[in-house]
């Protein structure tokens, strides 16, 4: 068996068995990348040379792989997430050659859990797209059908996740952008609940949604990665002091006797035949591992859109003031007075969309605007977690699909910002009540192109919805599949 | 239809944002944000008189921590990405 096509887990006792080095184990991922990344682009900058100093403290006995699951294990890390001494972008022209002076929580937490880390992910500019395509340095493409998305906005560490460049890899969500991409690519996404990770050393999008979570090719790898990074973490005062539960132990209780929540709303008009077929299949299979389906409503649901779009800007558009050209990041040279270089230093290095979320959000919270915009929007998100608090008094967990359409192509959306953030519709009010949600592989559509199937749970519990992703994946084979990339060169 | 905001308005955000927008850029983004905002008129459906707003997902209270005095970042360190600095201090262009 290939190195690269193992999970985590398997990884790690291949390791243990000494059945490849660290060192070996790094350098065939290095190479799968220098081959098969040309076609995809997931990486922004690859830390090939750290990888292998790391790797070789564990072949000469230094670094013990006992340690932790994490030991030794080859990872990707979006380029979003503070790396101290490697180049962190956002994949934003701003911030081309910014290179932090810390490290964020969850890449010290990796270290120490002693993961190697393979490289930055190619992602939306400041995490704000679905499809990657809004990187300003190069878009990343769907290891499926390389003429597709990846989604987004943590497309590159998906699609390095699904084409085997890395054993498992972190991405941020702030509205489905770790659970989108993982159902475009047939990956497994988890988000944590708000508070469960802390956000230290991320780049602020919209501080009150993002989260930080991991991509895997199982869920027992997502329960790894989780493990290794929840947690209170004194530098971020929303991260929340709350005990972190065994999570691989958890994930093997049985699903009998749950009771799993269909929100009519989120089978509508405009969802794929492929891909509500699928999620009707999953649920089968629910069903007959002995989860007991019951119908709910989450009646603002049509609202999650409209009331995203206004919050999430208007927190970009004051997270995004700091990018100024005076302390880091790009500066417009030769500008004559400050006023000049702030406004030439942010129209030259934020692209197009970046651009537009900041005019909304500024718009929306603009003196006589606030109240019909943002006001009116955080009482809407009031009724949207309500919709949860009432639904979970029914049922233990919620299923649905991750988005209604699979992975759409290159270039098909980018013309209408409003198409786009529609696509969103399925993952956007899981994000804006702070619930947990995983995304995990559940069939295929037309052209042979993964589906998604979300299960979300009340705050603060990973462990249920790892539980119900891991008996459903017990009890499939579509976490298995993997995508021809080998054919190409 | 109305537009929900005019060019004019749009020049006004982009000042306050500190973005300069190009006469086509700005066409554009007038479009798009008519677009958009038109979509957010779905808001105004739903009666929200009774309803408090939400700023956050989670509620947290008071989060204290020690007040200890802690080493800080190096200097150094920091003025590295400075796009301009003497050393000591970030320089930007002349204020007054």
């Amino acid at each position: 068996m290939d190195l690269h096509s193992l999970t985590i887990h398997e990884l790690h006792d291949h390791l243990l068995r000494k059945e490849a080095s660290a060192t070996e184990t790094v350098t065939a991922y290095l190479q799968r990348i220098e081959r098969i990344d040309p076609l995809l682009n997931s990486f922004v900058t690859l830390m090939g040379q750290e990888a292998l100093r790391e790797a070789q403290l564990y072949d000469n006995g230094r670094k013990d792989l006992e340690a932790s699951p994490l030991a030794g294990v080859p990872l990707g890390i979006k380029d979003v997430i503070c790396t101290k001494g490697f180049r962190t972008t956002c994949a934003s022209r701003i911030l081309e050659n910014f290179v932090p002076p810390y490290d964020a929580t969850v890449t010290e937490r990796l270290h120490k859990a002693g993961a190697i880390l393979l490289g930055k992910t190619n992602m939306d500019e400041f995490a704000m797209g679905s499809s990657s395509e809004n990187s300003a340095f190069f878009p990343t493409r769907n290891p499926w059908d390389t003429e597709r998305v990846p989604g987004g906005s943590s497309g590159g560490s998906a699609a390095a996740v699904a084409a085997d460049l890395c054993a498992g890899s972190l991405g941020s969500d702030t509205g489905g952008s770790i659970r989108q991409p993982a159902s475009f690519c047939g990956v497994i996404g988890l988000k944590p609940t708000y508070g469960r990770v802390s956000r230290f050393g991320l780049v602020a999008f919209a501080s009150s949604l993002d989260q930080i979570g991991p991509f895997a090719k199982d869920v027992e790898d997502a329960a790894i990665l989780l493990q290794a990074i929840a947690g209170h973490d004194q530098r971020d005062s929303t991260s929340v002091d709350q005990p972190v539960p065994d999570y691989r132990l958890a994930m093997k209780r049985s699903i009998k006797g749950l009771r799993l929540g269909i929100p009519r709303e989120y089978f509508i008009d405009g969802i794929e035949p492929d891909v509500a077929a699928a999620v009707q299949q999953a649920m089968t299979t629910l069903k007959e591992l002995g989860a007991e389906m019951v119908e709910i409503s989450l009646p603002h649901t049509e609202y999650g859109v409209a009331a995203y779009y206004i919050i999430a800007p208007a927190e970009a558009s004051s997270n995004l003031a700091r990018f100024d050209g005076v302390k880091y990041g790009l500066r417009a040279p030769d500008s004559k007075d400050l006023m000049t270089m702030y406004c030439q230093t942010r129209s030259r290095g934020f692209g197009m969309e970046v651009k537009r979320r900041i005019m909304l959000g500024t718009y929306v919270l603009s003196a006589g605007y606030y109240d019909a915009y943002y006001r009116k929007a955080s009482q809407v998100r009031t009724l949207i977690r309500q919709d949860f608090l009432q639904a979970f008094e029914q049922c233990d967990a919620i299923v649905t699909p991750v988005t209604p359409i699979p992975p759409f192509k290159i270039g098909e959306k980018t013309d209408d910002p409003l198409q786009m953030y529609l696509s969103d519709v399925f993952t956007l009010p899981a994000s804006l009540a702070g619930i947990p949600g995983i995304s995990i592989p559940c069939g295929f559509s037309a052209g042979n192109l993964p589906v998604g199937l979300q299960v979300l749970g009340p705050h603060f519990r990973e462990d249920l919805i790892l539980q119900i992703a891991y008996q459903f994946e017990q009890a499939t084979p579509h976490h298995k599949a993997r995508p021809q990339m080998d054919s190409h060169g | 239809m109305k537009e929900k905001i005019t060019r004019q308005e749009v020049r006004h955000v982009a000042q306050l944002a500190r973005l300069e927008l190009s006469e086509e850029e700005e066409k554009q983004m007038t479009a798009k944000m008519n677009q958009v905002l038109t979509y957010m008129e779905k808001l105004n459906s739903l009666d929200t008189s009774r309803v408090p707003h939400m700023t956050h997902a989670i509620q947290l209270q008071n989060v204290f921590r020690p007040d200890e005095v802690l080493p800080s970042m190096d200097r150094e360190q920091i003025l590295a990405n400075a796009p301009e600095c003497d050393g000591v201090s970030f320089l930007v262009p002349k204020v007054i």
